[in-house]
């Protein structure tokens, strides 16, 4: 069976721009959502909703709609009391944590609360079942601004907490007194990052299924999370784990909205368990804006102690973070990340950081693109440049004398964590090189002459990333991989993860492909199904590739071990080389194909010593630290006076995530990230009134970027490899997030600063610029 | 109370009696079992349920299947002849013009009437081009490269 016939040569795919191995399902229209499900005997859900921010529920009269034909079953706060409440994964000393029952009881705190479900054949019908229950309420005052729920007398979110307090948390490092005693200046700012609205293009979706004869659950689910859900569902329902398959399909982006558990997925497998048939419930837009959880929500108090050389000494923040009514999965942890990504980049060791979380009548906020990092970045950032002009220093020299020098990594920083590896000049450089700043700002200096208002913004950022060492998270963070070796000697490779757009299918392949040395074709990656893959911790955080990818490299190289047992048992000989898809004797030069070994070790006629049949490896990997990628963003802008309008002339993002497994990839990863932050600097802002209501619960409202508003992104790279995993890829999901909107206001309050102005709360509406502009010329 | 209606869809005419208020992306999706163009928000923000409506690019969820009765509809589903994909799909895949893939179906069936309409776009036609349709993971930059991609292709 050995043959020497060399089989061709691999060429490496790692650094390639392959185009991805997911899209021609998604071009052709093909590919399964939730909501394309189609199951025999498929019911429809509609969830009935508090129209009110705060009210008591009086009555519910669910007669005229019960009545209706095709309505199968109504069900309101008083059935669902044995399902435990939608969980709380982080902890926090002294956590405040309000009993969130997937249908509200006798009061609702949220203006889209669920409050009754109604069922039917027909998912019309069950659109007029459901406008055809009366609820009865009680309006009560409801509070939605965080800094006014926190004044004295105001409503209470929680009856228990008048204080609407969840939690309050203080950490600090180094000596932040004798900082601010040493400091030849100091500058304060409150600095706003606003609610955002996730807004994947896939609402939420579930479709439950429940088998009463196995008495088992499959809940297909629009998440990131498939295995997390699968637990937390299976205790909220009293359903035996193993009997819970969670079935992640194809899944329009999530951005941390979907690594959640939902009232929704609980509420529809109780609802399949009722009345026996497939549940499908399908979020409208509406919905999504009320009820899936929204980013940010924060106001900071920044305190920014320096010598007059420009040197930082130390940063005090007093954190205030809009918690909303509950507590999502990982509501009260998020803040708990920007006081770690606090000290940014640079090398200052005195830190002081207070949160107060607090409750409104608004829907829970919780991790979005970024999850806590962009906030401290973005506050970090403008303070830096307030500064900057403080000093009259210039904003890049600012931030090259205060950056953790090359040789001190691996860098500890006043927050705890260990900084891995770094080289936080060269993106910076880099972007100045690019944009030719000397140049620019003479450019921007004859713009001034002619009474134009230019700006150069300028942010270096840092990020938290490939979440995390277990320790240090709320559920494991480590990732899981498997490699089968089928029996034709094609590979299936299953990941722990659950990608939703980020490409895991091909880069995986890609890892796979060239550990084995064979075509990315032959590999492939199945992810987001219980029933089929190992447990797995998921897609978020910038993880995916940086810990599941590193999973994957561990279990290549344990069945790469066991496919050269068999290669040295099938060419009778221990001095064996693996390249090239082919075990090759050294000695004779004779090779054996990983197909003809796959086949020997599933046919099992004869077995290398202490080695079991076939070629399977699953390989657990638990990450020593996160990674901390860095760059450097720069956008120059010009305001136009007449109307507010800001016009981006450029946005140049320089990354380092470390090594690019697939370059056309992670250009898709930073355009979409900074999409987002610049969504937050310049358009999007959740706005509620004074009554809870949400203002901006439509498109129509809330302005997220169209492309005729994106400027050209002008994206490169710096590479410093983390030691941190075996690839050296340290994560890029965020990044551009993260980048953008420091920048972005950097660069108007740049342009305006000759009026005076210093700092520009976002988003930078057009009317805010115009009244800035205008209010100070007039 | 409903309705007939006879309706071509890429290519196979059927007729269905259908409710006055059924609007036509839940015919496409539910009565004709086409789950291509999707729904992402109901009110024609989104673009992502467009498809070909007598040769036009529209919005199929502000549309009552009624409407539509006689109507050729082409889907993204239809797009591909023989296998063999139409340009554009193939310029979203090199161009690396799809991530989660929600948008794409709407956004490749307006882009195709872009360059139907003009087969030269400038980046500014591109971009008000599509500006009805949104997406949430690209930038729209690999998009905007894909159209462009897809001009340069002379079939």
């Amino acid at each position: 069976m050995a043959t020497t016939t060399i089989i061709k040569k691999h060429e490496p795919s790692i650094g390639k721009r392959l185009r991805r191995k997911e899209d021609p399902r998604l071009i052709t229209g093909t590919a399964t959502y939730v909501e394309d499900l189609q199951m025999p005997g498929m019911h429809y859900a509609m969830v009935v909703r508090s129209p009110h921010g705060a009210a008591n529920i009086k009555s519910i009269d669910t007669s005229a709609a019960a009545a209706m034909p095709g309505v199968a079953a109504i069900f309101t706060g008083k059935d669902i009391l044995h399902i435990a409440g939608v969980p709380c994964g982080a902890s926090l000393p002294g956590l405040r944590v309000p009993d969130h029952k997937i249908l509200a009881q006798d009061r609702v705190y949220f203006v889209g609360h669920p409050v009754a479900v109604v069922v039917a054949t027909d998912k019309y019908v069950a659109r007029d079942a459901a406008d055809a229950i009366e609820v009865d309420y009680d309006v009560l005052q409801a509070v939605a601004d965080p800094e006014k729920a926190l004044a004295p007398g105001a409503p209470a979110v929680h009856p228990q907490w008048p204080d609407n307090t969840a939690f309050t948390f203080h950490q600090e490092g180094g000596d932040i007194e004798k900082a601010f005693k040493e400091a030849d200046v100091i500058v304060k700012e409150r600095i706003v990052s606003q609610r955002l609205i996730p807004s994947a293009m896939e609402p939420r979706g579930v479709v439950a299924s429940w088998h009463a004869a196995e008495k088992s659950l499959t809940l297909y689910t629009s998440t990131q999370v498939p295995h997390l859900v699968r637990t937390l569902i299976a205790q909220m329902l009293g359903i035996d784990e193993n009997r819970v398959r969670v079935v992640a399909p194809e899944v329009g982006g999530g951005f941390g909205s979907k690594l959640n558990v939902y009232a929704e997925e609980a509420l529809m497998s109780f609802v399949s368990m009722k009345i026996g048939k497939p549940v499908k419930w399908i979020e409208s837009r509406r919905e999504n804006f009320l009820t899936t959880i929204h980013g940010r929500g924060h106001v900071d108090y920044y305190e920014v102690a320096a010598k007059k050389d420009g040197t930082i000494l130390g940063i005090k923040v007093k954190l205030i973070q809009d918690l909303g009514s509950y507590h999502q999965l990982l509501t009260p942890a998020i803040p708990t990340l920007s006081v770690l990504m606090l000290p940014g980049l640079y090398r200052s060791k005195n830190m002081s950081a207070d949160i107060i979380g607090v409750f409104t009548n608004c829907v829970p906020t919780d991790a979005y693109r970024g999850a806590g990092r962009p906030e401290a970045t973005h506050g970090i950032e403008r303070m830096v440049d307030i500064l900057a002009a403080e000093l009259k220093m210039d904003p890049a020299e600012i931030r090259l004398k205060n950056f953790i020098r090359n040789e001190e990594f691996p860098f500890p920083t006043a927050t705890g964590l260990i900084y891995d590896t770094g080289d936080y000049a060269a993106p910076l450089r880099k972007a100045l090189e690019t944009v030719n700043y000397t140049e620019l700002r003479k450019e921007q200096a004859e713009a001034r002459k002619q009474g134009r208002l230019m700006g150069i913004g300028i942010c270096t950022y840092g990020e938290i990333c490939a979440m995390g060492p277990s320790p240090a998270t709320p559920a494991g963070g480590w990732e899981s991989a498997t490699v089968k070796i089928e029996p034709s000697g094609k590979v299936t490779v299953m990941t722990g993860v659950s990608p939703h757009g980020q490409g895991e299918e091909t880069t995986f392949s890609q890892i796979a492909a060239d550990a084995l040395g064979i075509d990315v074709e032959d590999i492939l990656v199945q992810h987001g199904d219980t029933a089929i893959v190992q447990y797995g911790i998921g897609t978020f955080g910038s993880r995916a590739t940086a810990v599941g990818g590193a999973a994957l490299h561990f279990a290549l190289q344990e069945i790469i071990t066991k496919i050269k047992k068999f290669g040295a048992m099938l060419l009778e000989t221990e001095d064996i080389t693996y390249s090239d898809g082919q075990c090759t004797c050294n000695k004779t030069g004779k090779s054996i194909s990983i197909k003809e070994i796959a086949g020997a070790a599933y046919r099992a006629m004869k077995l290398p010593a202490n080695t079991e049949p076939g070629l399977v490896a699953t390989y657990f990997w638990e990450p020593p630290n996160f990674t901390f990628p860095f760059g450097a963003h720069i956008m120059v802008s010009e305001v136009e006076k007449e109307t507010g309008n800001i016009s981006i002339k450029r946005y140049v993002a320089i990354d380092d995530c470390g090594n690019v497994l697939n370059p056309l990839i992670v250009d898709g990863q930073v355009h979409g990230g900074v999409a987002q932050g610049l969504g937050q600097a310049l358009w999007e802002q959740a706005v509620y009134d004074d009554n809870g209501q949400l203002v901006t619960g439509e498109f129509t409202d809330y302005t997220m970027p169209r492309a005729h508003m994106m400027p050209w992104i002008e994206s490169g790279h710096t590479v410093t490899p983390t030691p941190v995993n075996p690839l050296g890829v340290k994560g890029v999901g965020e990044a551009g997030t993260i980048g953008a909107s420091p920048a972005a206001v950097n660069s108007v309050v740049d342009a305006l600063s000759p009026l005076g102005v210093r700092h520009i709360d976002m988003p930078m509406t057009p009317e805010k610029i115009w009244k800035l502009v205008n209010g100070r010329n007039a | 109370m409903t309705q007939s209606v006879t309706i071509t869809v890429n290519g196979i005419t059927e007729t269905h009696e259908v409710e006055p208020r059924l609007l036509l992306i839940h015919y496409i999706r539910d009565v004709r079992g086409l789950t291509g163009p999707h729904i992402g928000c109901e009110t024609s923000l989104c673009g992502a349920c467009t498809m070909e409506v007598n040769g036009k690019a529209v919005k199929s969820c502000s549309l009552f299947t009624v409407q539509a009765d006689g109507a050729s509809i082409t889907t993204i589903e239809g797009l591909a002849i023989d296998g063999k994909l139409h340009k554009m799909q193939e310029a979203f895949w090199n161009e690396h013009g799809a991530q989660c893939g929600f948008c794409t179906p709407g956004m490749i069936m307006t882009t195709k009437q872009l360059l139907d309409r003009n087969p030269n776009p400038t980046e500014t036609d591109i971009r008000h081009g599509i500006e009805g349709n949104l997406c949430r993971c690209t930038g729209y930059q690999h998009i905007v490269k894909a159209v462009q991609a897809a001009a340069a292709v002379k079939a």
